[in-house]
């Protein structure tokens, strides 16, 4: 059906390869899911499957046949024939593919004239209506009379996929299309993939870097590592005993729902193209990398018929079993002693006249987590932004330490300014680019402490190596750092106020996940060593078991469900809770 | 559907080194003003301008030592064509045009400068609060800029100097105002866009004072689009200075200005041009200048390769 061949696609400029020796195929009705961190060269692959590379990358040798045809050979007026008609894909982010000036249906028509599908209006109006149904939407006229910003992500991204399976491709690439979806939605999206490229005998590749994502779409599995196809094979052997380190340790790096296991990040970054080193990439970052590894890449092996791998050890870590995940160490309880330190009683509030929070009510203590959880729009951000004075539209009490608080940051005292400290879901905008480090992080000590330069540096060194970065970040801006460390950068200036209260929104969406693996695990470190109380907001129910120890899911506005962590998720009591976490995608469910 | 986008992930953002040795930098610590300006000075139209500027500075600056005479010493029968004792002749009263020439530079040049300069901090000024303070606030403050916006600048100079008097202070003042309110306009409309981001957010909830906010955390992301405006601003200080002083409410004789020197002699135009056209060419070419400088760091900053520049 669809083979590649040995592809590889390089940079124009210095000839280093993107990715190399990719070799794989595609049968119809099949979901391939194609893993691999940020970086990895997993879209560029993706992209390679429709005879495209971005600006600056070319092919440069291999071949991607379909139906035995090598389509990298082909004009790019045949190849433009191809796309959207018998290759097609989806984007990460529908609002991007689709003109925000055209009407969806009035889209869609296009995409059947452009592939001259449908002999007639008449057929392709049907085809239309065939098609909003399959993706589970309405096929009315209204609908199809609106524009995209009328509709919701959910609905984008099926009016996007509806796009794709419109004129009956025989391949679909689909390059992280839930990313930027809230679980629930997902979990919808998802299942509409996987039925639409079953029924119609469509060879799928699902590019993306969620683990629990693919398990729940994809037939077999392949995991990239530095621009190499480090694993190939069905994703129940992938996940349970996985032939390369480095899927072991991305197994490692998903936070399951049962919670029953560490989370363990990956150290290390992978190497960019033009930056790997002699032998096998993922040497550096290996506990069973020896001097051959070092040395020499390693060839395909086989560990089964359909399950090849690229390491000099896969039968060593074949032999471990792949779900050896470390137990948690319970650092939760809290001291009875410790005063309650953040309460919102009957939080009530609202924008202009719209009402968003009803009767809110939460506890946080020291040295403990409490996860506010819920599908975007329930108001959870509302509530995180009430707590630290960003917003003032809400009337009700937030108490700190048993002290009412004013609703604006800015009217509020120092010393309570201080200590409820916020980090940002996005470490791209919370850090202002023309900054350094240092400047950044000096930011809450000029404000709070009188200390002089050479002691406001030292500590602000302290706070950096406490979020595991070095002094050597001081003079660097935000724009050479990595995510995972920006965000760190954000944790430091938190924590160079000497807050007692963190409030976390959304801090890890942004981020990959063995990125976001140990983010989790620093939170729950200071959380543990420096006795915080944290307020997490997540709409990532995977994630809470790992940190937080009482949870409280939200919905339109109000907390639907409040308790400890391990009965509100082995045995929900509101049905939206219920709801919650059968969308929600995990490992062990494979 | 078939579009891809370019911005997939990719190199773009491949990070490289272990968590805790920090990477080499990737990017040069610049920041985007210095870039726009290295990337504006690639430009064949920036370095025309530039060159043109500095010719004309030069002039302006070095002139008045250069004089061969007298700005006031009479030196021949009045518009006297080019020859001997005048290289360029004489003006309307037989003073040495070239000497007048290379003396009356300054006055347009500094006067222009400082209404810029002037202008663009009240403007940044009212543009920032504006943006930051949103609401009511930024309703009244942008409403009346409008009505500043509403006079021609040339009619609204004219008005103020010719009731008070022509005093270069109030020149200088009444410039800068009506250069005001349009940088005020860029300067909130680019803020707009920063005010938002959480890095802002951060410090507000950090309890840093607004005035700080203003100035250390959004003024330093408006940098670029402010040059192309200060630039674009001294282009049409320049004009209008030159043009005050042609109606007479500028310097007044006998100093020697650009502007005044049109003014003085354009009777003779037919019989001894050069008086008229010395001043009106180093004008010409010193906007130009300016104008070709604007447009060379405009286009740097809408960037040829905007999309590959920031990912």
């Amino acid at each position: 059906m669809l083979e590649v061949e040995n592809l590889r696609v390089e940079l124009t400029y210095s000839s280093a390869d993107i990715v190399d020796e990719i070799s794989f195929h595609i049968v119809a009705g099949e979901v391939l899911g194609l893993v691999g961190e940020s970086g990895s060269g997993k879209s560029t692959i993706g992209l390679a499957l429709l005879g495209h590379q971005r600006r600056g990358a070319r092919v440069a040798g291999g071949e991607v046949r379909l139906e035995g045809d090598n389509i990298l050979t082909w004009s790019p007026g045949r190849l433009r024939k191809l796309r959207g008609g018998v290759v097609s894909y989806v984007p990460q982010d529908p609002s991007a593919s689709l003109n925000p000036a055209l009407r969806i249906g009035k889209q869609l028509e296009e995409t059947l004239e452009a592939h001259a599908y449908g002999g007639s209006s008449k057929a392709r109006h049907d085809r239309i209506d065939e098609m909003m149904s399959e993706v589970l939407l309405p096929a009315d006229r209204e609908f199809l009379q609106r524009y995209p910003h009328q509709l919701s992500g959910g609905q984008l991204q099926r009016v996007a996929l509806a796009m794709a399976f419109a004129c009956r491709p025989k391949v679909i690439v689909l390059d992280e299309p839930t990313t930027a979806l809230d679980v629930t939605t997902q979990s919808h999206v998802l299942g509409t993939v996987r039925d639409l490229c079953v029924a119609h005998g469509v060879a799928a590749l699902y590019v993306t870097h969620d683990l629990a994502v693919v398990a729940s779409v994809a037939d077999r599995l392949a995991v990239m590592y530095a621009g190499r196809m480090v694993e190939l094979g069905p994703k129940e052997q992938l996940f349970k005993s996985a032939a390369h380190p480095y899927t072991k340790r991305l197994i490692q790096a998903v936070p399951d729902i049962s919670g029953r296991f560490e989370l363990v990040g990956i150290p290390g970054r992978a190497p960019p193209p033009g930056h790997r080193p002699e032998g096998c990439f993922f040497a550096p970052r290996c506990e069973f990398a020896d001097d051959k590894a070092r040395r020499e890449f390693p060839g395909v092996t086989h560990v089964s018929e359909s399950h090849q791998v690229r390491c000099w050890h896969a039968e060593e870590v074949f032999a471990e079993a792949a779900r050896a995940r470390g137990l948690r160490k319970d650092g939760s309880g809290r001291d009875e002693q410790d005063k309650g330190l953040l309460a919102v009683r009957g939080l009530q509030a609202y924008y202009r006249s719209r009402h968003v929070l009803h009767d809110v009510n939460i506890e946080v203590w020291p040295r403990q987590c409490v996860a506010v959880v819920g599908e975007s729009g329930s108001g959870k951000t509302t509530l995180a932004r009430c707590v630290v004075g960003l917003h003032r539209e809400f009337s009700g009490e937030v108490l700190l330490r048993g002290k009412a608080l004013e609703t604006s940051a800015r009217s509020r005292d120092q010393q309570s300014r201080r200590q409820i400290q916020y980090i940002f879901q996005s470490p791209y905008s919370s850090l202002n680019p023309r900054k350094t480090i240092g400047q950044i992080i000096a930011q809450p000590l000029r404000l709070f402490s009188d200390l002089g330069r050479r002691d406001a540096e030292a500590r602000t060194i302290e706070a950096l190596e406490r979020v595991s970065l070095s002094g050597a970040y001081l003079s660097r801006y935000p724009d050479q750092l990595s995510g995972g460390e920006r965000q760190r950068v954000a944790i430091a200036r938190a924590l160079a106020a000497q807050p007692s209260l963190l409030v976390c929104d959304e801090v890890t969406s942004a981020l990959d996940v063995s990125v976001q693996a140990a983010i989790v695990e620093l939170l729950g470190e200071l959380q543990r060593d420096l006795g915080l109380g944290l307020l997490f907001i997540t709409h990532n129910l995977a994630l809470i078991r790992t940190i937080a120890q009482e949870v409280a899911v939200m919905a339109d506005g109000r907390i639907v469900e409040a308790g400890p962590v391990a009965s509100v998720l082995d045995s929900p009591q509101a049905d939206y809770t219920k709801k919650l976490l059968s969308d929600t995608p995990s490992l062990t469910t494979v | 559907m078939t579009d891809q986008r370019t911005d997939v992930d990719g190199m773009s953002e491949a990070p490289v080194e272990p968590v805790s040795s920090p990477p080499p930098p990737r990017r040069s610590k610049r920041s985007p003003l210095a870039m726009t300006m290295a990337r504006a000075l690639r430009l064949g139209r920036t370095k025309v301008g530039l060159a043109l500027v500095t010719v004309l500075v030069a002039v302006a600056a070095f002139g008045p030592l250069l004089a061969p005479e007298s700005t006031t010493a009479f030196v021949g029968p009045p518009y006297q064509p080019p020859g001997e004792g005048a290289v360029m002749g004489t003006d309307f009263l037989g003073r040495d045009t070239l000497s007048r020439f290379l003396a009356g530079g300054r006055s347009v040049l500094i006067l222009s400068l400082l209404a810029t300069v002037l202008g663009l901090i009240a403007g940044v000024a009212i543009g920032l609060i504006a943006a930051y303070s949103r609401g009511s606030m930024d309703d009244v403050i942008m409403r009346s800029m409008d009505i500043v916006l509403a006079f021609p600048q040339i009619v609204f100079v004219l008005l103020l100097v010719s009731t008070i008097g022509p005093k270069l202070w109030l020149l200088v003042l009444t410039v800068a105002a009506t250069h005001a309110p349009r940088v005020a306009r860029l300067a909130r409309g680019a803020a707009l866009e920063v005010v938002e981001r959480d890095f802002v957010k951060a410090a507000e909830v950090l309890g840093e004072p607004r005035w700080r906010i203003l100035l250390s955390e959004i003024l330093p992301n408006i940098t670029s689009p402010l040059m192309v405006e200060a630039s674009l601003r001294l282009t049409y200080s320049i004009g209008l200075v030159a043009a005050i002083s042609f109606l007479g409410f500028g310097l007044q004789p006998p100093a020697a200005d650009w502007g005044l020197m049109i003014n003085e002699n354009r009777v003779g135009l037919t019989v001894q041009p050069w008086p008229v056209a010395l001043p009106t060419l180093a004008i010409a070419l010193l906007t130009i200048g300016t104008n070709l400088i604007a447009d060379g760091l405009a286009r740097a900053l809408i960037g040829v390769d905007r999309g590959t520049a920031e990912a």
